[in-house]
């Protein structure tokens, strides 16, 4: 039972995790994604949110900014966009991150939609960042 | 005849120039292991990218996507990665020697050009021999900044309809003494073909295979040129080592060569000096 997925988190920096581990959940795009053992081979996207696994008794929690995953015979390989675990987390620069998002949504008026998306997505990033920063 | 003096001065101002060339050769050095170490590190994930992408794509039909429809080549974007700095040898003209032949290769069609690196943005913009498309053209940001605003870029034209296709010319890194100009096809993306034995896996797809495929293909031209543009750091760094240990190895030799001129000038001066006082003194016997 121990160990019996393996989860790789690769970013485009780095390869973030390389763990044998007994079950996890993802942000996927319908919801959080639970994947136990023998998942059915599976492709999916991944929303900006937490990727919880839990090894020999063990949580751990990384923040994942979007993705891709891919499920097939008990190997779970992630693609995120940016990966960190709470102890990297920059809170200054999340909640920098956080104000200026604000500051744009505030001031929609005079920010085009394609500015708006990104302050969206920003601010989603800085909430995730500071909501696990707050746990750890 | 150049007095001992010049020799002299010549001699330490070679000198000068080697202490320059040996602190950027171990400069380039340092960087060289941080740049080689970045682009191995980014390799997964790349290969992961096309691997999931070749699986989804062997799975639909070519025209699910706007990305993946081949038309004819009229007008092609070419994305020139070239340095922002010089001393680093053959390098930036190896990359738009290339492009020039590219350019002469292709000379029917409606080129555009866009930059990262000083270098080759000055090259082309003094000739005005093709479009340019503007825009930043040095390494001001981080490479996954300038990857995704150029991918962005070049997507945005292809769907625009004002390109059909997108090149980047760029230096691949082998090793530090070895940098391969190369041209590649980034728009539209080509999968690789799936071998005939590889098991085409049954996926279940979330949210759907056209989302995800939307999703997932931006996602790749962004992703090869940021591979690249780690790929042509690593080379400049390479490349500049390599120049600059040269220059110090020249610089080694031209000092050399003054001591040695210094040294027969010398002994020249003395030998003369020397003839003088014996022949005077013959004259006053």
């Amino acid at each position: 039972m121990a160990g019996d997925i393996s989860l790789r988190v690769v970013t485009p920096v780095r390869l973030v995790v390389e763990e044998q581990v007994d079950e996890l959940t993802a942000p996927g795009p319908l919801g959080q994604l639970g994947i136990l053992p023998d998942h059915a081979a599976l492709m999916t996207t991944l929303d900006i949110g937490q990727l919880g696994y839990k090894k020999s008794g063990a949580n751990s929690v990384i923040t994942l900014t979007g993705g891709y995953a891919e499920v097939l015979d008990n190997v779970v390989t992630v693609l995120a966009n940016a990966a960190e675990f709470p102890a990297e987390i920059d809170t200054a620069r999340a909640e920098n991150a956080r104000a200026r998002a604000e500051r744009t949504l505030e001031d929609r008026d005079n920010a085009d939609d394609e500015a708006l998306v990104a302050a969206e997505a920003a601010l989603k990033r800085a909430l995730l960042r500071l909501d696990t920063a707050s746990q750890r | 005849m150049a007095t001992i003096k010049d020799i002299k001065k010549r001699i330490s101002s070679v000198r000068n120039t080697q202490q320059i060339t040996k602190a950027m050769k171990a400069v380039a050095a340092a960087k060289l292991r941080r740049a080689h170490d970045a682009a191995v590190e980014a390799r997964p994930y790349a290969e992961k990218m096309r691997e999931l992408l070749s699986n989804l794509s062997a799975r639909v039909s070519e025209d699910s996507h706007p990305l993946l429809i081949e038309r004819e080549e009229k007008r092609i974007d070419v994305l020139l990665v070239t340095t922002d700095r010089g001393l680093c040898g053959a390098y930036n003209s190896n990359v738009i020697r290339l492009a020039e032949n590219f350019r002469a290769d292709q000379r029917e069609k409606e080129l555009t050009f866009r930059f990262v690196g000083r270098k080759g943005s000055e090259y082309f913009r003094r000739r005005e021999v093709a479009a340019l498309d503007d825009g930043t053209v040095t390494w001001h940001a981080t490479p996954d900044e300038l990857a995704s605003v150029a991918a962005g870029r070049l997507i945005g034209r292809f769907l625009n309809g004002k390109s059909d296709a997108a090149y980047i010319v760029y230096s691949r890194f082998r090793s530090a003494l070895s940098q391969v100009p190369t041209a590649a096809r980034i728009i539209p993306v080509a999968p690789s073909e799936m071998d005939e034995e590889q098991q085409l896996t049954e996926y279940l797809v979330e949210p759907s295979i056209g989302d995800l495929l939307s999703n997932l293909l931006p996602k790749n031209v962004e992703v090869q040129v940021y591979q690249a543009l780690l790929e042509a750091t690593a080379g400049e760094h390479g490349a500049r080592m390599t120049a600059m240990e040269s220059a110090t190895n020249n610089a080694s030799d031209l000092i050399s060569d003054l001591t040695l001129q210094m040294n027969r000038a010398r002994q020249a001066a003395i030998t003369k000096e020397l003839l003088e006082v014996i022949s005077t003194a013959e004259a006053l016997v």
